[in-house]
């Protein structure tokens, strides 16, 4: 008997000589187009965060036009190309400017981190905000307000709280889960009971409250981008900057997940390993963002199923789609927001709900007819 | 015939409950290998133990003489491909998305015109390339199983698992699938290990028939030797009449069998 030494991988079982010389036929034609459009797609995303940006950042009492925002920015970064007055700089660097980076970077954050928890957890309800994280750190701040018990001291007593509060719920959760296998449904589960118990909690104590630790959380957690400043921004940002490509390293596997854990082991992917990585590198960053601006609870639900009826399921694509939309969602609720009823700011949760609903239904209802871009 | 997948002294177990009980198997490369049994004999089970999906608690499985017990997922998926019964349906995918799937093994962080090259190719050998840009979730079982198949075939290795492949289909499309996977498996000098119910494709389509029970090979080799009327009374508890055409015999249930009767139990 003739005995083969050693393993075949990769043996090439398809043999690609017609695809080599051949044409292309039209249904390929068709799909390299709808790659070039999803591509186009999140370009047409970016030039609207930047256009966005610059048409929100003009809107104030002090009289700036779209052109001059970009004088100044481009001015700030490379001096004296254009003259602009310092107190136009001040403006639109000191004061508009944190808020739409606050935006940008919040409104990309939760976005993503939504859209890789529904892939992980194959479930297409899971949010930062369903799985308790948010509810965790409005326990965390509750405690600040009403008993004191701080973990950070000075102007930082909420955030500390928020974000270690944020933190150790996802770490309940994953834990709880690890128990079980860390199998998607037991994480699901998890968090729902965990939001269920802050909820409770934080339901006590805005009852034993006096009014100013009730405004305190009822300012945190209705969720607002206007306390952000450059430090802040500079916090938020590292955070984004380290977590969001190690997210998007995953894009493939995020693919083979939602097919399930099975599937996904069989093509070599270790499924309970990646959902844990995932949940780690995703709770962080939420409790982050969390941590400076409060609940806004709509970004991560919406924002990846927005993508995903444009754009389909490929997480090479979405993870980005889903960050570039959550970003043009806050951007543009945080500009409502702040002008609708000037001078009084409406909590930017609040707003994102309010516009994001009817549209995010309209989506649904639309993609009835047709899911996807092919 | 060269062995290209060898299963020694194969047990597993949930918890203290074994499921799979010492088995030994080998199977030749260009050939189909069907593994029959009542519900719970551990078809399923052997298939993913084979594939590591679930872990063996002993044993050794090789494949072209490497021992494939110790390696690293990401390298078995370049030897061993899984069709499973059903796909998980959460969020929507092309069916040009769910082939390419089949590329992980292979893939960096960024796909390679190679792989599309793959895609493109096993879609156009299955005969479902017009369907490359629609949702796997609106097609029919047969074309969803199709696809899953086309999925495996993109992975290129020498080893295709199916579990249940025709289960959910009609008549014609389990003919359909079973004619594919026969003439890949003779063109292509692949290997397929299939879990099955049905007794007739199982015979009609196999060069081996695996039967088990209660976690035990109780019989194995050609279809007219393992499928007889005294193997289909100890194994189901069935009476059957089995007739044989061309060698390919064709079962027809007739009766159960009284358990006592029998030595037969469930």
């Amino acid at each position: 008997m003739a005995v083969r030494r050693g393993p075949v991988r990769g043996r090439e079982v398809v043999n690609l000589k017609r695809t080599r010389t051949g044409k292309k036929s039209k249904i390929q034609e068709e799909h390299s187009h709808s790659v070039l459009k999803k591509g186009l797609f999140i370009l047409a995303l970016v030039v609207i965060i930047v256009l966005a940006s610059g048409i929100i950042i003009t809107i104030g009492p002090m009289p700036i036009t779209v052109l001059e925002v970009y004088c100044t920015l481009i001015n700030k970064f490379i001096p004296d190309i254009f003259s602009i007055s310092r107190s136009m700089e001040n403006v639109v660097w000191l004061i508009r400017m944190p808020r739409i980076m606050g935006a940008i970077l919040v409104g990309l954050g939760l976005g993503i981190c939504g859209c890789v928890m529904q892939a992980v957890l194959k479930n297409p309800l899971a949010s930062p905000f369903t799985l308790g994280i948010s509810s965790g750190a409005q326990f965390g701040v509750s405690l600040a307000a009403v008993f004191g018990i701080t973990i950070l001291g000075g102007p930082f007593f909420l955030i500390g709280n928020a974000f270690v509060f944020a933190l150790l719920c996802s770490g309940v959760i994953i834990a709880l889960s690890g128990l079980k296998g860390a199998t998607s449904e037991t994480m699901v589960l998890a968090g729902i009971a965990l939001n269920y118990l802050f909820q409770a909690t934080n339901q006590l104590f805005n009852y034993i409250a006096n009014d100013d630790q009730r405004s305190l959380m009822s300012a945190w957690g209705m969720g607002s981008i206007s306390g952000l400043n450059w430090n802040s921004i500079m916090v938020i940002g590292i955070a984004t900057i380290i977590c969001v490509p190690l997210l998007y390293s995953k894009a493939w596997d995020l693919n083979l997940m939602t097919i399930g854990d099975e599937g996904a082991k069989s093509m070599g992917v270790d499924a309970g390993r990646v959902r844990l990585f995932i949940m780690v590198v995703s709770s962080f960053l939420v409790a982050a963002l969390v941590a400076f601006v409060g609940v806004i609870g709509f970004i991560g639900l919406v924002a990846p199923h927005i993508g995903r009826l444009i754009l389909g399921s490929d997480h090479r694509y979405l993870i980005l789609a889903a960050g570039a939309i959550g970003a043009i969602l806050l951007l543009v609720a945080d500009a409502i927001s702040v002008n609708l009823l000037a001078p009084t700011v409406i909590p930017t949760g609040t707003i994102m709900a309010v516009i994001g609903v009817p549209f995010f239904l309209y989506l649904i209802l639309r993609g009835r007819r047709r899911e996807y871009w092919s | 015939m060269i062995i290209r997948l060898s299963v020694k002294n194969l047990h597993f177990g949930y918890n203290s409950t074994e499921v799979l009980r010492d088995l030994t198997l080998e199977v030749g490369d260009g050939q189909i290998a069907s593994i029959v049994g009542p519900n719970g004999s551990g078809k399923s089970t052997l298939i993913k133990c084979i594939d590591r999906i679930l872990v063996p608690s002993a044993g050794d499985i090789s494949v072209d003489r490497c021992n494939v017990t110790k390696m690293k997922q990401m390298e078995l998926a370049q030897m061993i491909a899984y069709v499973p019964q059903n796909s998980l349906r959460v969020f929507p995918n092309t069916v040009f998305d769910v082939v390419l799937m089949g590329r992980r093994p292979y893939l960096g962080w960024k796909g390679s015109k190679r792989d599309d090259d793959v895609v493109w190719e096993v879609l156009g050998l299955l005969g479902i390339d017009n369907l490359a840009l629609a949702a796997f979730t609106e097609l029919s079982g047969g074309q969803q199983q199709k696809v899953l198949i086309a999925r495996a075939l993109a992975q290129e290795t020498g080893v295709i698992l199916l579990d249940e492949p025709t289960s959910n289909l009609d008549v014609w499309h389990q003919i359909d699938v079973m004619e594919i996977l026969r003439s890949l498996v003779r063109k292509r000098d692949l290997t397929a290990i299939i879990a099955i119910h049905d007794l007739n494709t199982a015979a009609r389509y196999s060069d081996i028939i695996v039967m088990m029970k209660k976690g035990k090979i109780v019989s194995a080799g050609k279809p007219e030797n393992v499928l007889t009327g005294e193997n289909l009374a100890s194994v189901y508890g069935i009476q059957a009449n089995v007739r044989i055409t061309e060698d390919i015999p064709y079962i027809i249930p007739l009766s159960r069998i009284p358990q006592k009767t029998a030595g037969f139990k469930k």
